[in-house]
């Protein structure tokens, strides 16, 4: 469920201006609402685009929050690719070659 | 009145949002292909556009997914993304509650469906709207098909749900036009943006074109996703369009890979063999 609470926190980032607020101005306390990993809140923190990429977060999410912590495209998409140099293919979700999708 | 005219487009965000990016004289032949749109659903008169889309969790999320989604509100907004990452400004967009409502409570006798009464309108209707109603005018019916959070639809039941809608517009008395917006392959937002399998598309198309039925429904989305990337599962949108055009083929306006779109854009307008 963990990628679900993460992939809800920034989907809610990035439709809704007043959770946009908290984050700038009380970022523990909004983190606190989420059931997030260790790993997700320093991901979000950071924010690591990369590992977001690979922990499996949609891209169609991603790409709005990366735009909303200042990353402009080539940016981004190099963040992805970065990502998964460092750590590893995507784990779980859409992206995920290692689902079984035979 | 009828359905009056029915077509598809390509809605990705580069279209609008990296346009400086592109090779003009593609990109500009494209644009040209979205105003011979616009000129031919004005030439319908429609009193309402019926835009069957897949939005990318703007409205809907994984806490309360429907399949397919009707809007019906007497007006929208959008675009909800940032208007600069975009290139489109956020205005009000008209809708038409009534005939929301009426077209779902016909659709709703053979194909189950969601509604509602806001909507933010994303990249994936703004983009088309931006060309083929600049001044927002037309009042439109937001559909949404889930393509982005699997369980995802059957394709047979897009192409019923295209025929549930057919029906439903040609027992309401106004004049409706119909566009479905969606892939076909690619591969957005991710790190293979801008992959393109042209010739996956151009077979994908040939099929859409000929509103090959069987065809069209014998796609499995294990091999969409591989040969077309995720983007590629929005074909979903295609279909109910083939399934509300059945009988009548199409026309191909416009087909082009543009990688800084991210999509092989597309126009395309089905024959609905009537004169009105």
């Amino acid at each position: 469920m963990s990628l679900y609470a993460v992939q809800k926190l920034i989907y809610q980032l990035n439709r809704d201006p007043a959770v946009r607020r908290r984050h700038d101005e009380d970022l523990d306390g909004l983190l606190a609402e989420y059931e997030l990993t260790p790993e997700e809140q320093r991901a979000i923190r950071a924010p690591d685009i990369g590992l977001l990429y690979v922990m499996g977060v949609n891209g169609q999410l991603l790409m709005h929050y990366a735009a909303l912590r200042g990353y402009e495209w080539d940016r981004y998409i190099e963040a992805m690719k970065a990502g998964e140099r460092q750590y590893g293919p995507v784990r779980t979700g859409l992206y995920s070659r290692a689902d079984d999708r035979s | 009145m009828s359905l009056v005219f029915a077509g598809v487009c390509s809605h990705a965000p580069g279209i609008t949002g990296r346009k400086h990016r592109a090779d003009p004289t593609v990109r500009d032949a494209f644009y040209a292909a979205y105003e011979r749109m616009r000129g031919a659903i004005e030439a319908q008169r429609p009193e309402a556009l019926v835009v069957v889309g897949a939005e990318h969790f703007a409205n809907f999320f994984m806490n309360n997914m429907p399949s397919i989604c009707v809007g019906m509100s007497d007006a929208y907004e959008g675009p909800i993304e940032d208007e600069e990452w975009l290139g489109i400004r956020r205005c009000r967009v008209p809708g038409l509650a009534d005939l929301s409502q009426r077209l779902i409570e016909d659709v709703m006798q053979d194909v189950d469906l969601a509604y509602a009464q806001e909507w933010k309108f994303d990249h994936g209707i703004m983009v088309p709207l931006s060309f083929l109603t600049p001044r927002y005018d037309l009042p439109v019916i937001p559909v949404n098909i889930n393509c982005q959070g699997p369980p995802l639809i059957p394709l047979h039941r897009c192409y019923e749900f295209g025929r549930a809608l057919r029906r439903a517009c040609d027992r309401a008395p106004e004049r409706i036009a119909l566009i479905g917006t969606g892939g076909i392959s690619h591969w957005p937002a991710t790190p293979d943006s801008g992959k393109i399998n042209e010739k996956w598309d151009r077979a994908f198309l040939q099929r859409f074109l000929a509103n090959a039925r069987d065809e069209l429904l014998a796609y499995r989305d294990a091999d969409v996703w591989r040969e077309a990337g995720q983007g590629g599962l929005e074909i979903r949108t295609f279909i109910a369009v083939a399934g509300a055009t059945q009988g009548c083929t199409g026309d191909l306006w416009f087909y082009a890979p543009i990688p800084i779109f991210a999509v092989g854009c597309t126009i395309a307008v089905m024959n609905l063999g009537k004169t009105v």
